[in-house]
């Protein structure tokens, strides 16, 4: 049974690791799994076409989910196969952000070479603040993270002469490519959704590799442990503080886009209520998959339109505070009832319709463990 | 050179705030210790202890009255916390609790600011309003309800588990759970007991500094990030440690605002909470207890 869960779950996460297993199994799989293979197929048609048809408005959309999909990829890794939460993504996509906009505006910089500074800069802050804490057990990062989102906010702030303060950086230059200026939302589209095409097989390769084996052997949510993993000689808190740092390099290209597309930013996007946001893309879709992080950053970007939209007309003012309100009750909500995402959605109508109750609880941490 | 009474004047309002983080980083090591969640709604208590009071003072209630139904609703919302939102995931991996206590924050701040606004509050002084002097440095009396207050939580807490049998498996709980099971004690019901204690603790001391600091409905993260630190300074494990932790704290925090700069006051906080985390995760007064990976 054991075996079995960990099937579904990688077919799931569509992190296909079938070639160890029997084929009659895989095959199931793939029988079981069809649902799954049409939605992926449609999801990438729509997004490949959506520019033809689309309009300003949707293209607008577009990006924006674009945006907060790499970003999600890389907490969905951090997440899913670290089984840490860093409450401070929001503060590393402001991190991309603001490098490009000072290096190509106060220092005029190539937008790449200030997007490759931002990312490194991103990831050198996420390793230091990650060595030393994440080889702690427990939740150390969440708490530091959440301190490190404040302090980093309070400089975008405060330090004016670089970051002009609440009024942001205007005028950065579009990214050009062998001549051609990224200049309009439909070109910007383009860009944006190549970086999350190859950020999506990049996450999947790592999550394939020995780091994501790794990752897997360690995580409970996984059926793997702890100390089992380090009985075979891999050592946890250097995974993890790898996907740290890797999931922080996202974060910063997704800002460093953003930055590029909108040509203008200032410090407010990046406060601590988008990094709930960014929690609740990776958890709605589903922890521990790649696919649900996008479908989350669809799902709650598309949503959060709707919402704004309908909240405009019902209570003028105080939308804010609703909407912080509404997603962090769905973040609870979804960890109470559906922990697993709505990746798993298929599985659990096929159940339904099967009456095959093969529901698979989270995994349960166990007592001996204190 | 500072002037020594300027000095003095700092500590002086330092530790009168300190002994507010104190009291929030106590409320998170009780439930730490038991439940292993860090409660990052903790702070959002020590709110709804100082807005709770205000509204129901300004609805005429006496003042002590006022108190003590603020007091009561937010243990009152603690309990209902820990039933409805922990208790059901309670044997969830670590991080859906972080991101549930954490969700849960960010939800009751909403709330309150959909109730209440953003703007400061403010109660008057318990008794009297001459400031006393000392030494050159003027004590505000209604420092000395807070100084005092924490001092008689401090204590009775510390009687509470030094003595009695509940507090003993209490302690029992946070050595190990597994073996509390054994000897017939309910995690549970002192999980749900550490969230009663920890919100009236918190709501109790947030009553109390109302009228010193104006609390306003976004104080919340500040000030569970600020628990946690001084929590952390004392080893998360023994009660005096947390309150010199808390204490240290806010002297520092008051001194950096003092002859710094005000801006960065929040900052300071977090980079001694980063700096100890980097390089002494057990705490400056505690055992190395935490595991290695």
């Amino acid at each position: 049974l054991a075996r079995r869960k960990l099937a579904e779950f990688n077919v799931g996460g569509l992190i296909v690791e079938s070639r160890s297993k029997e084929k009659q199994l895989m095959l199931n799989d793939v029988k079981r799994n069809y649902v799954r293979y049409v939605a992926v197929a449609a999801f990438v048609i729509a997004v490949a076409t959506m520019p033809l048809f689309g309009g300003h408005y949707y293209l607008t959309i577009g990006n924006f989910i674009g945006v907060y999909g790499i970003a999600a990829l890389g907490l969905a890794l951090l997440i899913g196969y670290a089984g840490q939460v860093s409450l401070a993504h929001a503060a590393f996509v402001g991190i991309g952000a603001f490098s490009s906009a000072i290096l190509t505006t106060r220092f005029d910089m190539n937008p790449w070479l200030a997007m490759a500074i931002g990312v490194v800069l991103a990831t050198l802050i996420a390793a230091v603040i990650g060595i030393p804490l994440l080889k702690l057990e427990g939740h150390v990062l969440a708490v530091a993270t959440l301190a490190l989102s404040i302090v980093i906010y309070t400089l975008f702030i405060e330090m004016r002469p670089l970051t002009g303060g609440y009024d942001g950086i205007s005028g950065i230059p579009h990214v050009s490519f062998g001549g051609f200026v990224f200049q309009s939302d439909r070109s910007n589209y383009y860009l944006i959704w190549t970086f999350v095409l190859f950020g999506f097989l990049f996450a999947s390769n790592v999550a394939n590799s020995r780091v994501g084996r790794a990752l897997r052997s360690i995580h409970t949510f996984f059926g793997g442990s702890e100390t089992a993993a380090q009985s075979l000689g891999i050592s946890p808190a250097k995974y993890k503080i790898k996907v740290f740092a890797l999931s922080a390099a996202y974060a910063s290209l997704a800002g460093s886009l953003y930055a590029h597309w909108i040509t203008f930013v200032n410090p407010e996007p990046f406060n601590i209520f988008i990094s709930l946001l960014m929690l609740i893309m990776v958890t709605i879709g589903g922890m521990g998959s790649l696919w649900g992080a996008l479908i989350g950053s669809c799902v709650i970007v598309i949503s959060g339109e709707v919402f704004r939209e309908l909240l405009t007309k019902v209570v003028p003012g105080a939308a804010g505070e609703i909407e912080m309100v509404a997603y962090g009750l769905l973040l609870i909500l979804i960890l109470l009832f559906m922990p697993r995402g709505l990746v798993f959605a298929p599985d659990i109508i096929e159940n339904l319709i099967s009456k095959r109750r093969t529901r698979v609880p989270i995994a349960q941490n166990d007592l001996s463990g204190r | 050179l500072p002037a020594l009474d300027e000095i003095l004047q700092f500590t002086i309002t330092g530790i009168s705030i300190g002994s507010l983080y104190a009291i929030v980083g106590i409320g998170f090591m009780i439930i730490y210790s038991v439940t292993r969640v860090v409660n990052f709604a903790q702070g959002e208590f020590v709110m709804l202890g100082g807005m709770l009071s205000v509204t129901f003072y300004q609805w005429g209630l006496p003042l002590s009255i006022s108190i003590l139904l603020a007091i009561a609703a937010t243990t009152l919302l603690g309990m209902v916390f820990y039933q409805s939102v922990i208790y059901p995931i309670r044997k969830a991996p670590g991080f859906s609790l972080v991101l549930i206590t954490f969700a849960s924050s960010l939800v009751i701040r909403g709330v309150a600011t959909i109730c209440w606004g953003s703007q400061p509050r403010s109660l008057p002084y318990f008794l009297g309003s001459t400031p006393v002097s000392i030494a050159g440095a003027i004590l505000n009396p209604q420092a000395i309800w807070v100084i005092t207050s924490t001092g008689l939580m401090a204590a009775s807490l510390f009687f509470f588990f030094r003595y009695t049998i509940t507090g003993k498996a209490f302690e029992a709980c946070a050595v190990s759970t597994f073996l509390a099971t054994l000897m017939g004690i309910k995690p549970t019901r002192m999980g749900l007991f550490a969230f009663t204690l920890a919100s009236a603790l918190t709501a109790l001391a947030g009553a109390v500094i109302t009228p010193l600091t104006f609390p306003h409905v976004g104080i919340g993260i500040h000030l569970s990030v600020k628990g946690f630190t001084a929590a952390l300074i004392g080893g998360l494990d023994r009660i005096e440690g947390v309150i010199v932790g808390g204490l240290a704290l806010g002297v520092l925090e008051a001194l950096g605002a003092g002859f710094v700069s005000s801006r960065y006051k929040d900052v300071i906080a977090l980079v001694v909470l980063l700096i100890l985390l980097t390089f002494r995760h057990q705490g400056l007064l505690g055992k190395a207890k935490t595991g290695r990976v």
